[in-house]
């Protein structure tokens, strides 16, 4: 017989999970007390919503299930936003947390809080643990719910007394049954060939690239077709990776502040072929006129996405990676759509991204200078607004899952303790927090977290004093009525100082290159306070509502 | 916007029903009637819903009811020939005369119960169709209803076809 916190501890590891970041509490004390003599590694946070996004970030680089553990009330209530985060970019993340005991359940009891009722929206699927000998077999359920079909998180809530409770070990299942829960893997072949079919007869044909193809790990596959077709791709914000930057079929990213050849291409494509992708307002503007001229081909896991915001001509439900192998298996032609390639070509040359050449110390040009440095063998990770638009522009991706942001739900404050978690999948690998005076401000106490375990990460503050991306639009769109968005300097070096990490601070173009460089050579944490060009804006960029191809800020057409 | 008849098979957990009440509310549906029971298939059971709404819509909370793990299948009987059915129980003013004589012979037109008799009011029973019931209802009125009460309806398809899991 073994404690119920004994088995959970023991199930993760039978999971393979090496390391989970956390913060205890009463209700999760036996889970710990586990923990003290285990080899399962844990890293302890500052704030809960920092486990949470750790979790994802570890999921994100890694390709595996991230966890994170928190106690009951308000512990987990912490987490939400981290469980919300990673359900709207389809991230496995398992998030397991302290309740009350069984007998006390229901009765507002000290740091009483219903998280699965409260999480229900955000996760994929929630388990309340009600017995000792439920603990395995939710485990190796919950793992394979999170990891299998669109991923995506899962909560476990256990009650203090299935912690103490003891039980039988039960020895793990050879496989997840679970009736209601089948996701459908391998694409239909006639739909396939209908694909086909549509590619050979296009003239303009455009590959519509997500987060999809780099969580079914189908990058290779997405190139090949690309490649042996001659059909460009664009990327979504989550799909930049999928397809090295410098691959000459790759247009970079579509939507809001996509690349203007890349929005150009896709209004006038006659065909769209959407990979892994959602039809997200950001990336198509106003839907009617997205694609108008295309017939649409959408292949994703999800059947619920399937004509959820465009109609689609031709539907492919399963894996991605497995619909590209059936496609590439069947598909002999080579190397057709010429005259497109150079239409494109053509805008790409009249229409690239463009920012002020005027020596001053502008955040585009500190991107850039970090490219050129780590050449893309680091893992970038992101806040958000406008340094996350910014990267997405400038940061030239050659790798999937060496780009990681909060796309769907858009949270600020997730980029650091990402990051950390990045770095516990990826040690082998610099990791670089892009991050606004803004943003950085919403999880700045993990600076506690880095420091004490010489995390190596290196937060590049793009510091403006606003909210940027906020001001940016009342700029625009509200007369320049600056309201709530002005930020009052910090010194974000001293403060970095404060917790025995260091920081430089830089505040011109020439002392770039050096500062990135004292970064990526220091052993342990890292922080550059970049003081940018205050009211620098994202650009190009698709105001509200519009036509993608009716960008302000490009060149004229 | 048309009424549409929902029937989902369920895995019968705790926190299934809320799971499935969720994905209406959020998107500002509101459930006309809603009927829960065991069913046939050991471990699970049958929720029937009503709601009134695009079938662009109900075909998203369709699919979206899929994917929740403690569902096995969605149907829309709407599509469909199907039988659907409410009970209702009925507690009328009837004071000894003439009109506790026509209150039962408006029960016997309805082919209503009376269950239940007292000094002043008698209790009907009434099974059928939506429309059936509003129409009992609104002839009852006049003698006063004191109670009214009724269930979700539930549906099942005509002929051999089922909402089964298929096993």
């Amino acid at each position: 017989m073994k404690t119920g916190a004994k088995i959970l501890v023991e199930s993760l590891q039978r999971e393979g999970v090496e390391t989970i970041f956390g913060y205890p509490g009463g209700q999760i004390l036996p889970v710990y007390d586990e923990l003290y003599d285990s080899s399962l590694r844990h890293i302890l946070v500052r704030h809960e919503q920092a486990a949470a996004h750790a979790a994802d970030g570890y999921a994100r680089a890694s390709g595996r299930v991230g966890v994170c553990l928190a106690t009951s009330g308000p512990g987990a209530c912490n987490l939400v936003t981290g469980i919300a985060t990673a359900y709207m970019d389809s991230v496995p993340i398992v998030a397991i947390t302290g309740q009350v005991p069984t007998t006390m359940l229901g009765n507002d009891a000290f740091q009483e809080s219903d998280i699965t009722g409260i999480t229900m929206p955000v996760t994929k699927h929630s388990y309340l643990v009600k017995k000792t000998d439920e603990i395995s077999s939710v485990v190796q359920e919950a793992f394979y719910v999170a990891g299998t079909g669109r991923p995506g998180p899962v909560l476990i809530d256990l009650p203090k007394d299935t912690q103490t409770g003891t039980a039988r070990d039960s020895p793990r299942l050879d496989k997840v049954v679970l009736r209601g829960y089948n996701p459908t893997y391998k694409g239909h072949t006639r739909q396939i060939d209908k694909v086909i079919a549509l590619i050979l007869e296009a003239e303009r044909p455009l590959i519509y690239a997500g987060g999809g193809v780099i969580s079914s790990n189908a990058s290779e596959e997405l190139i090949a077709l690309a490649t042996q077709l001659g059909i460009p791709v664009t990327t979504t914000l989550m799909g930049l990776g999928c397809i090295p930057c410098d691959n000459p079929l790759n247009l970079g990213m579509l939507g809001m502040h996509g690349t203007e050849y890349a929005n150009f291409a896709v209004t006038e494509s006659d065909l769209l072929i959407a990979i892994g992708a959602r039809f997200d307002d950001r990336v198509t503007g106003k839907i009617d006129t997205f694609a108008p001229h295309a017939k649409i081909v959408h292949i994703d896991i999800d059947p619920a996405e399937i004509g959820k915001n465009k109609r689609v001509d031709v539907p492919i439900v399963g894996d991605v990676k497995a619909v590209l192998n059936d496609m590439l298996n069947s598909i002999k032609k080579k190397g057709i759509h010429d005259a497109w390639r150079k239409k494109i070509q053509y805008w790409r040359e009249h229409h690239p991204l463009k920012y002020p050449d005027d020596g001053k110390l502008h955040p585009q040009y500190i991107l850039q200078r970090m490219n050129e440095l780590l050449k893309g063998d680091a893992t970038i990770v992101s806040e958000v607004g406008q340094n996350q638009m910014w990267t997405a522009q400038y940061f030239g991706f050659r790798r999937p899952r060496s780009w990681i942001t909060s796309g769907g739900l858009g949270t600020m404050g997730y980029g650091f303790p990402a990051a950390i978690g990045a770095h516990f999948a990826r040690p082998d690998l610099p990791v670089f927090d892009v991050a606004g005076d803004g943003s950085i401000q919403m999880n700045i106490q993990e600076l506690g977290t880095v420091a004490q375990y010489k995390i190596p990460v290196k937060i590049a503050i793009l510091n403006n004093m606003y909210l940027g991306m906020v001001r940016q639009w009342q700029e625009l769109f509200f007369d320049h009525r600056y309201s709530y968005t002005e930020l009052p300097s910090v010194d974000f070096v001293k403060i970095a100082n404060a917790y025995g990490i260091d920081g430089i601070k830089v505040e011109s173009a020439d002392e770039v290159m050096p500062a990135l460089k004292d970064a990526l050579d220091c052993n342990g944490p890292f922080v550059m306070d970049f003081r940018i060009e205050r009211e620098e804006n994202v650009f190009p960029m698709v105001p509200a509502g519009a036509a993608i191809n009716e960008m302000i800020g490009g060149h004229p057409r | 916007m048309k009424p549409h008849t929902l029937s989902i098979l369920v895995e019968n957990r705790a926190g299934v029903l809320s799971r499935v009440t969720g994905l209406f509310s959020r998107r500002g549906f509101n459930i006309e009637s809603l009927a829960v029971g065991p069913c046939e298939e050991p471990g699970m059971s049958r929720i029937t819903i009503v709601v009134i709404g695009d079938d662009e819509k109900v075909e998203q909370i369709m699919k979206q009811l899929n994917k929740l793990i403690d569902i096995i299948k969605v149907s829309d009987l709407t599509e469909n020939e199907r039988v659907e059915r409410e009970l209702a129980l009925i507690k009328v003013t009837a004071e000894q005369g003439s009109s506790r004589a026509e209150i039962m012979q408006i029960a016997s037109i309805f082919r209503a119960q009376i269950v239940d008799v007292g000094a002043k009011s008698l209790i009907l029973q009434v099974i059928g169709d939506t429309e059936k019931i509003d129409a009992m209802e609104k002839l009852l009125r006049q003698y006063g209803i004191k109670e009214f009460v009724r269930t979700g309806t539930v549906g099942i398809l005509r002929g051999s076809k089922t909402v089964t899991s298929g096993k």
